[in-house]
């Protein structure tokens, strides 16, 4: 038993209310540290993580490079493209190479549904799960959960709609899963076409149409169209789906309170959201980018934690050993 | 082999030695000019927070108070069981030049230091065994305030 969390990091779904809120109050004192003119604490010192990207990224792989750097790690980036990995060599093998060379941790992102469990079943470095295919992608869904939290303080039985293409979307089962344990009430809003055949099964409300999921909820969190996800003809235009579904400032001006416009990057500005809704005062969607840097620090430290043995042969040391672990 | 409890402080007597240090802190500093005071989490956050009402009593300047938690700056994160919670750290002041008093609530020193660190303004001095170990409790988190000595297999 490697802290609180486990060994691994796959999802959200797989996790209790009471470690979702261990993760998110472990960020808290986190924040603080990204603040600072030295924007560094030596807590994971000696400690080798590898960020294993498969996939493209901009914003996860850097916030995780960050959250690393910041808690003193030694960081390695492997990405598909000029690596082993295009010559054909498979997963497993990569990460048991990476793992002869000793190291603490994989972060791995992948176009697999799965593959970080995968993964995570064959090493004995813990695995985080950074984006796999359209499963989860638990960090995304913890810092969102985290802006949400900023704003509400107990999320308990605030109303967040989430917005567009749920069908490929792992942020959307990370925060369905997520904010349902902290028992938020959930619903999706989208085009039949782009939400899942099973997606009663999330007890969540569904809204057809755009124009009821703003009368009903509190906050939207607004995904990205995946177009290079999408292999048939999910929906007729751009265009259309904007005229349709964008959540634009007119639409919001309708409603009977502020909400909350949360997107989790990159932006379609003018398919899914307009500038003037992303860029506007109720927008939180910088505010997501800077707790993402937290969240991941906290994700880190958690799961990089003590080694049974070790604690044993150090006991008998100060008084205050015993007194932090309470 | 130790198996009571001994008080070697109770509330009132810890009420003493903290008026008695906040007056050293001041007379260490001449004054309170640049004086800033930071507790260490947790319970030195709470003793600081008395030692600046104290000042305040005595000299009519509320100095400057922050928080510290040292959990992230230690070298055996690896070897503490289940990870521990890390407090809030407060900070906003540029400290250059500044006269940092750091409160911690081993202010009992305990001889067989562990660290070079060397208390200008002790609490209260105390020789304790190998196999016992000091407790100080605050009011605001333990109910009651006292230091006490206890064995150190004592949950």
């Amino acid at each position: 038993m490697t802290g609180t969390l486990g060994k691994d990091l796959l999802g959200l779904e797989s996790l209790t209310g009471e470690q979702i809120r261990l993760i998110l109050d472990t960020a808290e004192p986190f924040k603080e540290i990204s603040e600072r003119a030295i924007k560094k604490v030596p807590a994971l010192r000696g400690s080798t993580i590898v960020n294993l990207f498969f996939e493209n990224s901009t914003r996860t792989r850097i916030s995780f490079e960050f959250a690393e750097k910041r808690l003193s790690a030694d960081t390695v980036n492997v990405s598909a493209t000029g690596s082993s990995v295009s010559k054909g060599e498979t997963l497993v093998d990569t990460a048991r190479n990476l793992e002869a060379m000793r190291i603490d941790m994989v972060v791995i992102r992948h176009s697999a549904s799965g593959a970080a469990k995968f993964l995570a079943d064959r090493i004995q470095s813990n695995v985080i799960n950074a984006g796999d295919g359209t499963h989860e992608h638990p960090t995304q869904g913890l810092l969102d959960i985290l802006t949400l939290r900023d704003r509400f303080g107990d999320l308990k039985g605030r109303r967040v709609c989430i917005c567009g293409d749920i069908l490929h979307s792992r942020v959307a089962r990370s925060n369905i899963w997520g904010l349902t344990k902290l028992g938020a009430e959930v619903a999706v809003c989208g085009p039949r076409s782009l939400l899942p055949n099973a997606i009663d099964e999330f007890g969540v409300k569904i809204f057809d149409r755009v124009e009821e999921a703003i009368e009903w909820a509190e906050a939207l969190n607004v995904l990205r169209l995946q177009f290079e996800r999408m292999t048939a003809g999910y929906i007729p235009s751009a265009r259309e789906y904007n005229r349709v579904f964008g959540i634009s400032r007119e639409r919001l001006d309708r409603a009977q309170r502020d909400i909350l416009i949360l997107h989790p990057g990159p932006m379609n500005r003018g398919v899914e959201i307009d500038s003037d809704v992303a860029d506007g005062p109720h927008s939180v969607i910088l505010d997501q980018v800077t707790n993402g840097v937290a969240v991941r620090m906290a994700v880190l430290y958690l799961l990089a934690g003590g080694k049974p043995e070790l604690a044993e042969a150090a006991k008998g040391g100060s008084s205050r050993r015993r007194k932090e672990k309470e | 082999m130790a198996t009571k409890t001994t008080t070697v402080l109770d509330a009132r007597a810890v009420e003493r030695t903290l008026k008695r240090m906040s007056v050293e802190i001041v007379e260490l500093n001449k004054g309170t000019d640049d004086l800033i005071v930071v507790g260490i989490q947790r319970r030195g956050v709470q003793l600081a927070d008395r030692l600046v009402k104290m000042i305040e009593g005595g000299e009519g300047v509320t100095v400057p108070q922050g928080s510290l938690d040292i959990t992230l700056y230690r070298d055996d994160l690896q070897t503490v069981g289940p990870r521990p919670v890390v407090g809030p750290t407060y900070l906003p002041w540029d400290l250059d030049a500044k006269h940092v008093v750091i409160v911690d609530d081993v202010f009992i020193n305990r001889g067989g230091r562990e660290l070079p660190i060397h208390a200008d303004v002790v609490g209260k001095k105390v020789e304790v065994g190998e196999d016992e170990r000091v407790d100080v409790m605050v009011a605001e988190l333990d109910e009651r305030t006292e230091v006490v000595i206890v064995p150190k297999s004592a949950a």
